[in-house]
Parts: C-alpha cells; structure tokens; sequence
C-alpha cells in the first residue's frame, strides 16, 4: 500500500510537471547564458538566486531542462507503452483464445523476438528508423509487444477454460464477441500491471537512446541527452550528470513498484 | 554424434538467417554514407567513384553477394568511417568485450549464490525478507542506471575507481594479443592486471548485478524445492549441519535449473555491454557499434552486428552442451 501511494505521488508530480512546463519552469530550457555555465544548485556555494538546480556547461538552467526532459520522457512511456500494448494484448489475446495454428505462429514469432538483446535491437532499428522521436517511439513498440503478447496469451488460455467462456458460447455469443465482452475484461487488471512496468522501460529506452544522441536532436531537453552532457562535465559540474540520474531512478523505480502494488491489490490470491 | 551435426547444421542456417537479414535491414536506412564522407563541393564524378569503389553501386542481391563471398573468406569488406578493415577492426575490440563480460558473468554467479544461500540459509526470517527486497531492486534497475550510479558514487564521490577507458594508457603493455586480462595474468604481470581490473570493476558490477538477481532468484526457488526432498532430511538427520548439507547435498542439485536461464540472461548481459561500454568510454565491440550506427558506417555495423549474433549463438550452444553434460538423464539421448 504505502509503495503504490509512494510511487503513485512521484509519478503524478512528473504528470503535472510535464503538463504544466511552461508554467512552472523558472527560464527558458533552450536559453544559453556563457556568463552563467556551470553555476551550482542552491545549497552549494557560488549558486545564483532563482537557478534552484544549477546550470550546465553553456549557461542553460538545469531544473527547467529537467521539466521539459520530463514531458518527453513521459509522452514516450505513454504513446511506446500503449502502441507495444496495443499490439501485444491483440495478438496475445487471439493466440490465447484460438489456439491452433495462430497459437503456434504468434509463439514462434515471440521466442525468436525475444532471443534478441533489447538494447542492441533499439539501436539497430533506430539506425534504420533515423534518428527522432517517432523512430524511438516506433523502436520500443516493434521491440517490446512481445512482454505483453506472452503474459496476456497464457492469461487468455487460462480464462477461456473458465465456465464463464463455455456460458457465453452456449446462450449464442459469437466466438469473437465472448474474447471482446467477456474474455478481455478479465486480462484487462494484468494488461495494466504490465503497461505501468513497460511505461518504466520506455522511460529508460529513452534515455539510454538520446544519451548515445539517436534520439531528438541534443539541444532539446531530454534526460539522456543531459546525461550525457553531465558524463563529459562529471568532474566541473556533478550536479548536471546527478541532478536527471535521480530523476531517472525514481521514475523507473515508480513504475516497476506502481506496478508491483497494482498486481498486489488487484490479484485477490495475493491479498 | 548425430545430434552435434543436426545442431551445427541449424546454427549455420540460423547464421544465414541473420546475415540476410540485416544486410536487407540495414539497406532500408535512410542517409547517404558517401555523403557523409566527402568534403562539401565534391563532383558527381567523386561520388560515383567512390560508390563504385565501395560496390554501392550494384543491385542490393548483387551487394549480399559480393559481401557473403567476402564473409566465406574472411573477408568482411572495408569500413566507411574508419577506412580500415571490418574485420581486423572488429576482432581487435571483441576480447576486450568478451574480458568485460566475462568478468560480469564471475560477479553475477558469485552475487547470486551468495544471496541465494542466504535466503536459504535463513528461510522466514528477516535475512530473506532483506534478500528479496534487495532482488527487487537489483531487477528493476538496469544497467545503465546502475553504471550512472557507480559513476557518481563510485567515481567521484569516493574516487576509489576509475571511471573511463579500458587501462592506464601510462602502461601501454606490449602484448600479443588484445587478451590484454588473460595475457597479464600469464605473463605475471600483475601491474599490469590490477590496472585493468581497476578499470573494469565498476562497469562489470553494473552488468552484473540484474543478472545476479535472476540467478539468486531462480537458484533460491530451486534450493527451497531440494532442501524438503527426503535426501537431503536424511543427510539433516545424520546430524550434518544446515550449511554442510546445503552446499554438499543441495546446491549440485538445484544447479541445474539456474543454468540454462543463466545462459539466456548471459546473451543479455553481452547486448548490455554495448550501452555500458558506452558509459565507461571502455574500448570494446558495443562502443565501437555505437560510433559505427552514428556513423552511418554499413560494412561496420553489419560485422559488428553478425559478430554479435555468433556470440550469441555461440553461448546458448555451450549451455546446452554443459547442461547435457551435466544432467545424467540426457547423456545418452
């Protein structure tokens, strides 16, 4: 209980961050400044007033880069978590249901998926893809419907066996209306658990690819990209490398553990 | 006999598999690599010169071609970015990576078996309570982060380790191969070994940790399994002790298990390596990948990425064949 709402509250300062940004970010995250590089954060020394978190190497405020960073990195979870949703469930949900010779081709296609390393697939695709947001975006979907399609296919097997599935069949609903009105509602609690851990590896796909620079361009604000700017200043100026790392680590930790409770209190064997 | 022949049959074709399809893949990018390489104001002339001399300008079969029949000789062509031969490029970084992974691997196992026994050692208790939350953790952060972590706290905070590179370049050993681990440990050249273990800690830790808490994982679950099998009660009513019982009774049989998932993580680890060396400025194949897709460098990332894909391929064989090798039910199947 106290991690869901832990969890929960991190996620949802990040939400109203993001969505508000231009709002809340006290300078202008693209703005450079030479004659403020490397200012520290507030309760450091030599800090400037209204700079909270510091500035990076050319002058730029470091706490406004972090509210914008988040919007990408949250609109990433979101559009790559539910594309790789979207496609896993449906194809996971159809082998699960039919069984057969779907089942056997959709399972096919899932081990040999997933005996490829994720990181260097991303890579190659976005090689491919072309740098930018969409590629990644398009990258995690291509890469990542197997986690669903997998968890939601042994799911479906599981409840078409119910009586319920038989009941529905009997009084005269169509094979495919019982997967939509019956079948589907009762994966939907696990569908989620696994969009909340997805969402989590989105956010660090993300990073992982503007910090090698294949992601958006590197002058617009993203956790990697700060990254990796703070990686070459580790030694001027920590706090640029620290500062989007801490984000980044309660970010993905709130994911997997919003996940985690969720699984706790919707699995009624578990509570 | 008959089954190894089968098995090498299928790898070759697999291997095939992924040849052609990366080749096709890697047609399908946008961007021009000659492009890249001329200086502003070249003639068409330049740049019809140079696709022909990289054979860029023939049909994509024609291209797979000329590349396969290369492959069969050893011959991987020539990279773009660096002007310098695939291969000679490629196999003088692998033993760096294989070293690294290496070293990862030994950090998982001896991580994993340590959490494992503790957890069993101290089932219901606060220990294994302890055990799982800190798996927990060790799962859902990855490498990178890990690496970042290390970085910080590690690198800077406490600098106890170095943070770039693969070794002091004050050193410079003049060694035979690129083994430069293994080769210093057979010349007893520790200086030289302490340096680079120095080097490599920190990023061998990152990639080890999510896999040792997979192994710890799986091996607890295994071990809690055995430990109410009636051998190992009988060997408790013998009067061993709860640890001599475990690690002379227990372990061999929970082993098994843990690993063929082991090698599957494995495969893993070496993919993570890529991001990792990335991080660590250590020169092996992964950093070498990423400046190769930046780059726009096609003959480059093809070998890095079959290289990879012998790798992987060459892991899950010897899983299988450690496992039919220790697993009696299967030795004469």
């Amino acid at each position: 209980m106290v991690r869901l709402w832990l969890s929960g509250g991190w996620l949802a300062i990040l939400v109203l961050a993001a969505i508000f940004a231009p709002w809340i970010a006290p300078h202008d995250p693209l703005a450079q400044d030479l004659f403020l590089e490397r200012l520290p954060p507030v309760w450091i020394d030599g800090a400037e007033p209204g700079y909270y978190l510091g500035t990076d190497s050319l002058g730029r405020d470091v706490l406004s880069r972090m509210i914008y960073g988040a919007r990408i990195a949250l609109i990433v979870a979101v559009l790559a978590g539910g594309a790789a949703a979207l496609i896993g469930s449906t194809l996971g949900l159809l082998a699960g249901f039919y069984g057969g010779w779907t089942d056997r081709i959709v399972g096919r296609i899932i081990d040999i998926w997933m005996s490829f390393p994720p990181v260097l697939f991303a890579i190659l695709l976005v090689a491919v893809l072309g740098t930018g947001l969409h590629s990644v975006i398009l990258a995690i979907a291509i890469i990542d419907w197997t986690r669903f399609a997998r968890v939601i296919r042994a799911e479906t097997m599981a409840q078409s066996r119910m009586d319920y599935v038989a009941s529905a069949v009997v009084i005269g609903r169509s094979r495919l209306g019982t997967l939509a009105a019956e079948v589907l509602p009762n994966v939907l609690p696990t569908l989620l658990v696994l969009f909340s851990l997805e969402m989590g590896i989105a956010v660090i796909v993300e990073a992982i690819l503007s910090f090698v620079n294949l992601s958006i361009s590197s002058d617009d604000p993203t956790w990697g990209g700060m990254i990796a700017e703070g990686r070459t200043q580790i030694h001027f100026a920590p706090w640029v490398l620290v500062v989007p790392m801490v984000a980044l680590f309660l970010t993905v930790l709130s994911f997997s553990q919003f996940g985690e409770g969720l699984k706790d209190r919707i699995d009624p064997v578990l509570r | 006999m008959q089954n190894a022949i089968l098995r090498l049959l299928t790898t070759l074709v697999t291997l095939f598999g992924v040849a052609v399809v990366v080749f096709v893949v890697i047609r399908l990018a946008p961007g021009d690599p000659i492009a890249m390489m001329l200086p502003p104001g070249a003639s068409e002339d330049d740049i019809a010169r140079l696709r022909a001399n990289y054979g860029l300008d023939r049909s994509v079969p024609a291209q797979f071609g000329i590349w396969l029949s290369g492959v069969v000789q050893g011959d991987f062509g020539t990279s773009i970015s660096l002007r310098q031969d695939v291969g000679s490029l490629v196999l003088g970084r692998l033993p760096a990576t294989l070293e690294l992974a290496g070293l990862a691997l030994i950090l998982a196992i001896l991580l994993g078996t340590t959490l494992a026994v503790i957890g069993t050692l101290r089932r219901q208790r606060m220990a294994e309570s302890a055990v799982d939350l800190w798996n927990g953790m060790m799962l859902s952060i990855p490498d990178f982060l890990w690496g970042l972590i290390f970085i910080v706290l590690l690198g800077v905070v406490v600098p106890l380790f170095p943070i770039s590179g693969r070794i002091d370049p004050s050193l410079n050993p003049d060694y035979a191969t690129n083994f430069l681990l293994l080769e210093s440990l057979v010349r007893l050249d520790f200086r030289v070994t302490a340096d680079l273990l120095s080097h490599m800690f920190l990023p061998a830790l990152a990639l080890a940790l999510p896999l040792s808490a997979v192994i710890a994982q799986v091996l607890k679950q295994s071990l809690k399994e055995v430990m109410h099998l009636d051998y190992v009660v009988l060997a408790r009513a013998k009067g061993f002790t709860e640890i001599t019982v475990l690690f002379r009774e227990a372990l061999r049989n929970a082993v098994l298990p843990t690993l063929t998932l082991v090698g599957v993580q494995f495969t893993f680890l070496i993919g993570g390596t890529v991001i990792v060396e990335k991080l660590f400025s250590y020169e092996g194949l992964g950093n070498l990948a990423i400046d190769a897709v930046i780059n726009r460098d096609l003959p480059l990332i093809q070998g890095i990425v079959l290289l990879f894909a012998v790798l992987f391929i060459a892991t899950n064989l010897i899983v299988d064949l450690t496992y039919a090798a220790l697993n009696p039910r299967l030795r004469h199947g």
